[in-house]
Formats: structure tokens, C-alpha cells, sequence
């Protein structure tokens, strides 16, 4: 894997931080010039993975998120979302669409199951009471002007 | 993300405008609530037409919506969706409940 570019964000686990981070991830993927539509879907993924931490791994405290962006060679977005939080205990179950330890607030149980759709690759790897990261990739399709 | 409501007659609209993720759903959802309990419409009338963004955020906004006009005993209706976020609208399911409308027309979710 020949990481061409990389960045890192760090944050405090605030709601009113979702919009700066799915907005500073697009920012940075747009020196690739990707398409709108692979933009609009990173900023998806990015969005619902940031949420979680601040939904569910930091519920009803504030810690830090760490969100690494890096472009790869072949024109490959990987970006990990990543926090200190309560951790998942069961990863299968958690994935499973429509499945939400939330839902009196209104939440659909629908995170895992876009960023598996508006991506190429979802991996999540957890510890209870350790934290959880979240890892996205998204191949983009190369267009004129790139490199 | 901005709302403007209004009344025709029994008809609540909310039209929404900007971006609908967890932290601007909540306001929305407490002001449209607060006029729903109010007002008791029919018939509301959620427009997306002037919405840029969304992640599963807005399809918990409209579930809740959905869920409080079944409480009430009227009907949700979501109308102007952007082509943007018929992928995310249909990822959802909520195509199954029927509440789709664009242009006056109907289309399937599903
Ligand atoms: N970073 C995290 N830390 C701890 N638990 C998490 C984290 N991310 C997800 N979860 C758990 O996985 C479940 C499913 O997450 P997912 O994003 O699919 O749905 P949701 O957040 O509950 O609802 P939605 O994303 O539709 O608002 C959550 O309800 C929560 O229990
Ligand atoms: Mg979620």
C-alpha cells in the first residue's frame, strides 16, 4: 500500500462536530477529484461513523475522535474513525440493519448498513470499554487530472 | 438545517432546508412536533426539496414523524426528494410505508 497523502483529525465528541468532519475529510479527498457522487457518499459514511462515536461510544460524556484519511496510489480512500469509548459487544449483531441499541432517540438502525453501501470496504474492529475503530475504504475511479 | 412550516387548512408542510445529520435533526424534530400536538393536521407534508445533505439521521426524523401522525391520526407525506438521496431512501425501507411522493406522482421504493 503506497500512501500518497494522509491526514489526521482530532476532536471532542460534540454533535456540533459532525458537520466539520464529514466536511474536512471531503475537503481533503477533493485534491483526487472525485465525482460528486463518491464525494457525497464519503461525506455519508464519514458522518455516520463520526455520529457513532458521539451517539453511542461517548454517550453522556465527552472524549476524543480521531479520524485518519490517507490516499493511497491506485486512487483508494481509507479512512478510520476511531475512539475510546464504551466499545461494541457484539460486532454481528451491531451490523445487522435496523439493529439500534437507540431507539428512543429516534435512531434507525441504519449506520453500519450505509457505510457498507456507500463504500467499497466497511471493517470494524472493537473492545469493550477499550474503544472502537471503524475503517472505510472507497476506491475512486480515476479521471483526468489526478496524481 | 432551517425549517419553514406552514398551515393549508389541515395541511402541515415543513419545508426543510441545508443538512440533516444527528445534531440538526433534533431541533427540527422538536419544532415540528411542537406544531403537530398544536395543530393536529391531517396530512403532513415533509419537503426535501431544499435539503443538500443526509445520513441515517434524517430517516430516523422521518420515522419519528411518521410514527407521531400515525399517534394523531393523520398521514406523512415526503415530498421533493432530491436525486441525491433516493440511494439512502431506499437503502432504508421506508419505501414499504408508502409516504414517497415527487412531482405529484407516486414512485416506488423499494
Ligand atoms: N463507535 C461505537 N461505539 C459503541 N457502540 C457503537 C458504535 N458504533 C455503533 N455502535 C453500536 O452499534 C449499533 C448499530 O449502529 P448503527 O450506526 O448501525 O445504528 P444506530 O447508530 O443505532 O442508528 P442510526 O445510525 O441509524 O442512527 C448502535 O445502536 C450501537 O449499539
Ligand atoms: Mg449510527
Amino acid at each position: 500500500m503506497n500512501v500518497l497523502n494522509e491526514m489526521e483529525l482530532s476532536f471532542e465528541s460534540r454533535s456540533s462536530n459532525e458537520g466539520f468532519a464529514r466536511s474536512s475529510v471531503a475537503a481533503f479527498i477533493a485534491q483526487l477529484d472525485p465525482t460528486i457522487g463518491e464525494l457525497n457518499d464519503i461525506r455519508t459514511a464519514v458522518s455516520e461513523a463520526v455520529t457513532n462515536c458521539i451517539v453511542h461510544a461517548y454517550r453522556d460524556t465527552i472524549g476524543k475522535i480521531i479520524v485518519n484519511v490517507k490516499i493511497t496510489a491506485d486512487n483508494t480512500v481509507i479512512i478510520k474513525v476511531r475512539d475510546k469509548g464504551c466499545g461494541i459487544e457484539d460486532i454481528h449483531k451491531a451490523m445487522e440493519p435496523l439493529f439500534t441499541t437507540a431507539p428512543s432517540e429516534e435512531r434507525a438502525g441504519l449506520g453500519f448498513a450505509v457505510m457498507q453501501s456507500f463504500t467499497d470496504s466497511l471493517n470494524v474492529h472493537s473492545r469493550v470499554g477499550k474503544g472502537t475503530t471503524v475503517t472505510l475504504k472507497k476506491n475512486l475511479s480515476r479521471r483526468f487530472g489526478n496524481g | 438545517m432551517n425549517s419553514k412550516i406552514y398551515f393549508d387548512g389541515s395541511i402541515m408542510t415543513a419545508e426543510l432546508i441545508g443538512e440533516i445529520d444527528h445534531h440538526s435533526a433534533k431541533n427540527a424534530r422538536m419544532e415540528i412536533d411542537a406544531l403537530i400536538q398544536q395543530k393536529k393536521p391531517a396530512e403532513l407534508r415533509l419537503d426535501f426539496s431544499g435539503i443538500s445533505f443526509m445520513d441515517s439521521s434524517g430517516i430516523g426524523l422521518i420515522m419519528g414523524r411518521y410514527r407521531m401522525m400515525l399517534l394523531y391520526g393523520g398521514v406523512l407525506r415526503v415530498v421533493n426528494v432530491p436525486h441525491d438521496l433516493e440511494r439512502i431512501m431506499i437503502l432504508s425501507g421506508l419505501g414499504a410505508l408508502d409516504i414517497f411522493e415527487r412531482q405529484g406522482e407516486v414512485y416506488e421504493c423499494t
